[in-house]
C-alpha cells in the first residue's frame, strides 16, 4: 500500500532549484533511505514533506489527501514526526518534558481542566511521564530521565529527539542524519533503534551519509543529485547504478 | 517517601507565599504601608500572567499596561457613567480586552524579537493616546473617579479588606498559573520558546499558542486594571502609558524570566525598592537604576532564579 505519494514536486529558492520534478511513493511499513551529494536536496525534501517549507510546484499526498503546504502541526496529527540534522531541542525544558511534548496530541489539552489541575488530567500526566520515560529507555537514552536538556551530551540528545517523534505516536518517521556525528557503537544501537520501530509497522524515512548503515537497513533507496532522482531501487540495485557511482566518485 | 517530596515540589513555594501573605500585616504599621503591599499584590499578579507570555511562550509585549489601562478605564466608565454594577463591569472589560487581545494577536504575534517588540509598543502607545484624548469618555488626563466595589451590597473599601482580596487574588492566580505551566498547554508553550519549528513538528499550533498565552496574560491585567480603579478610587491614563508597561516587564525580567515566583518576587521588590530608596532623595532614581543594572549584569537569569538555583547548589550554565 502506498502511504506517502510525491508527484512531480518542485521548490525553488529565488530561482535556484534545490528539488526539481521529483517523483516517488514509499509504502507502508518500509525503510526507505533518500541519499546524495551534499547540496543534493535530501533536507530540503525532508521539510517539503514535513510543512517546514511549501513546494513551488508538484504534490503531496498522505494516504491519498493532498497534504502539500499543510502547516506541520496539522501533518503531525495525520501521523508525520520527525528529527533534525541540526537539533531541535527544547533547551528550556527537562529531557522527559521534551519527550512529553511529543505526547501533546494525544494529552488533554482544555483550559479549565489544565487550571484546575482536575484528578482525570493528572492521572494522564502520570501515564504520560510513565509512557515517555519507557520511550527514552527504548532509544537507549534511559540515563537521562531526570536530567535538563541542557545538560546532555550531543549523541543523547539525538536519541532524544528520536525519543520525542516517537511519542507522537507516529505512522511515518522521517529521520534526518540520525547517525551523523555519532561513533560507530552509537550508530549501531541508533541503527537497532530503527529497525525495531520498523518492525512494528512504522514507515521510517531515513537521510543518512553513512552508507553502511543505509545500505544495511533500508528496503528502497533513492538517490537525489542537484534537486534531481538519479536513482531509485533495492540497495543492491543502487550501489550497482554507474550514474550513482559516478555522482559519488567523480565520473572520470 | 517522594509523594511529600513531589507536594513539596508542586506546592511548598505556593505554602511559602501563603505564610507571607498571612504574616505580612503584623509588619504594616500604617494604611502607607498597607497601600504599598496592595500595590505590589497588583502588580504580582499582572506579572505572573505576563510572565506566561515573556519567560515561559518567549514572547515580548511592550504594551502590557494598556490592557490593564483599559479593563480599568471600562470598569470606570461603565460604573460611574452607565450604572453598571462593578463586577458585571469588570467582566465586561475582561471580555473585552481578551476580544482585543485575540483580534491582535494573530497579526502581531508572527512577527518576531525587536519586531514584536515594536508592535506591541505601538499598541500601547495608541491605546494610551485615545485613553487621553477622548475626554468626553475616559476625563482625559484629570482622570476618572471611581466608586468602591460593591458585591450584592457588600462594599469593599479601606486598605485591609483590600489587602486580604489581593492576597487571596495573587495565590490563585499563582496556584491556577503553575498549574498551566505544568500541563500539556504549558509544555506547549515553553516548547514553542525553545524551537518553533522543533515545536511544530511535534503537533504543536504554535500560532494558537502565542495568541492563547497573549489573550490570557492581556485578561489578568484587564482584571487587575479593574479592581485597582475600584481601590484606588481613581484612574489615570499614566496606569496605561509606556512607562507602566516598561515597568511591569522589568519586575518580569528582574526577578526571573520563566520562573512564577521569580515574577512575583520582581514585582514586589520593584514596587517596594523606590518607596524604601526615598530616603536618598535627590538620588533615588540613580540608586534604583544602579541596582537595576547591576542585578542584570551579574545575575541575568533574574534575582529569585539565581538565588533558588545557587541555594541548590546547581551549576550555572
Amino acid at each position: 500500500m502506498t502511504q506517502l505519494r510525491v508527484s512531480h514536486l518542485s521548490k525553488e529558492f529565488g530561482g535556484i532549484h534545490a528539488i526539481e520534478d521529483l517523483t516517488f511513493n514509499i509504502n507502508v511499513g518500509t525503510i526507505h533511505s533518500i541519499i546524495g551529494p551534499n547540496g543534493a536536496g535530501k533536507t530540503t525534501l525532508l521539510n517539503l514533506l514535513t510543512g517546514v517549507y511549501r513546494p513551488t510546484h508538484g504534490r503531496i499526498l498522505l494516504y491519498g489527501e493532498r497534504v502539500e503546504g499543510m502547516p506541520s502541526h496539522a501533518l503531525a496529527v495525520r501521523g508525520m514526526a520527525r528529527t533534525f540534522q541540526n537539533l531541535q531541542i527544547f533547551f528550556n525544558m527537562t529531557a522527559l518534558e521534551n519527550v512529553m511534548v511529543g505526547r501533546h496530541r494525544h494529552l488533554d489539552r482544555r483550559l479549565w481542566h489544565t487550571f484546575l489541575r482536575l484528578p482525570s488530567l493528572i492521572r494522564a500526566e502520570a501515564a504520560c511521564r510513565d509512557y515517555c520515560a519507557a520511550l527514552m529507555e527504548f532509544v537507549g537514552c534511559g540515563q537521562y530521565i531526570g536530567a535538563d536538556a541542557s545538560s546532555m551530551p550531543y549523541g543523547a540528545l539525538k536519541r532524544l529527539e528520536i525519543a520525542r517523534a516517537l511519542a507522537s505516536g507516529p505512522r511515518l518517521l522521517l529521520l534526518d542524519e540520525p547517525a551523523a556525528g555519532l561513533n560507530s557503537r552509537e550508530t549501531a544501537e541508533i541503527d537497532d533503534v530503527i529497525r525495531k520501530t520498523a518492525a512494528e509497522g512504522v514507515t521510517v524515512v531515513l537521510v543518512e551519509h553513512d552508507m553502511k548503515m543505509v545500505m544495511g537497513i533500508s528496503d528502497h533507496v533513492l538517490v537525489l543529485n542537484y534537486g534531481r532522482k538519479l536513482a531509485e531501487g533495492t540497495p543492491t540495485e543502487v550501489c550497482a547504478d554507474k550514474e550513482v557511482v559516478a555522482a559519488y566518485l567523480g565520473a572520470d | 517517601m517522594t509523594g511529600l517530596k513531589t507536594w513539596a515540589v508542586r506546592y511548598g513555594g505556593l505554602a511559602v507565599l501563603a505564610v507571607i501573605i498571612a504574616v505580612l500585616p503584623g509588619f504594616l504599621r500604617n494604611a502607607y504601608t498597607y497601600d504599598i503591599a496592595i500595590n505590589a499584590g497588583f502588580n504580582a499578579i499582572v506579572c505572573v500572567g505576563l510572565n506566561l507570555l515573556v519567560g515561559y511562550a518567549g514572547q515580548i509585549s511592550l504594551g502590557h499596561a494598556a490592557f490593564l489601562g483599559l479593563g480599568a478605564y471600562a470598569s470606570g466608565i461603565l460604573t460611574t457613567r452607565y450604572g453598571w454594577s462593578p463586577l458585571m463591569a469588570l467582566a465586561a472589560g475582561a471580555v473585552g480586552v481578551g476580544a482585543l487581545a485575540y483580534a491582535l494577536a494573530k497579526p502581531v504575534l508572527r512577527l518576531k524579537g525587536h519586531f514584536l517588540a515594536m508592535a506591541t509598543l505601538g499598541i500601547g502607545i495608541i491605546i494610551a493616546i485615545v485613553l487621553n484624548t477622548e475626554s468626553w469618555l475616559t476625563g482625559g488626563s484629570d482622570g476618572l473617579v471611581v466608586g468602591d466595589f460593591e458585591l450584592a451590597g457588600w462594599v469593599l473599601s479601606g486598605e485591609k479588606p483590600w489587602y486580604w482580596v489581593v492576597g487571596g487574588l495573587l495565590l490563585l492566580s499563582v496556584w491556577a498559573t503553575r498549574n498551566l505551566i505544568d500541563s500539556p498547554i504549558g509544555r506547549a508553550l515553553r516548547a514553542l520558546h525553545g524551537s518553533e519549528v522543533g515545536a511544530e513538528v511535534a503537533g504543536i499550533d504554535t500560532a494558537r499558542y502565542k495568541v492563547l498565552v497573549f489573550v490570557l496574560s492581556a485578561v489578568m491585567a484587564a482584571v487587575v486594571g479593574s479592581l485597582f480603579a475600584h481601590y484606588a478610587n481613581m484612574i489615570t491614563p499614566s496606569k496605561a502609558g509606556f512607562m507602566k508597561s516598561i515597568e511591569l516587564v522589568t519586575m518580569v525580567v528582574f526577578g526571573g524570566m520563566a520562573s512564577t515566583f521569580g515574577a512575583v518576587f520582581g514585582a514586589a521588590v520593584l514596587t517596594v525598592l523606590p518607596q524604601v530608596l526615598t530616603a536618598f532623595e535627590d538620588y533615588e532614581t540613580m540608586v534604583l537604576g544602579a541596582i537595576m543594572m547591576g542585578t542584570m549584569i551579574f545575575m541575568p537569569r533574574g534575582l529569585l532564579v539565581t538565588v533558588a538555583d545557587a541555594v541548590r547548589g546547581r551549576r550555572q550554565p
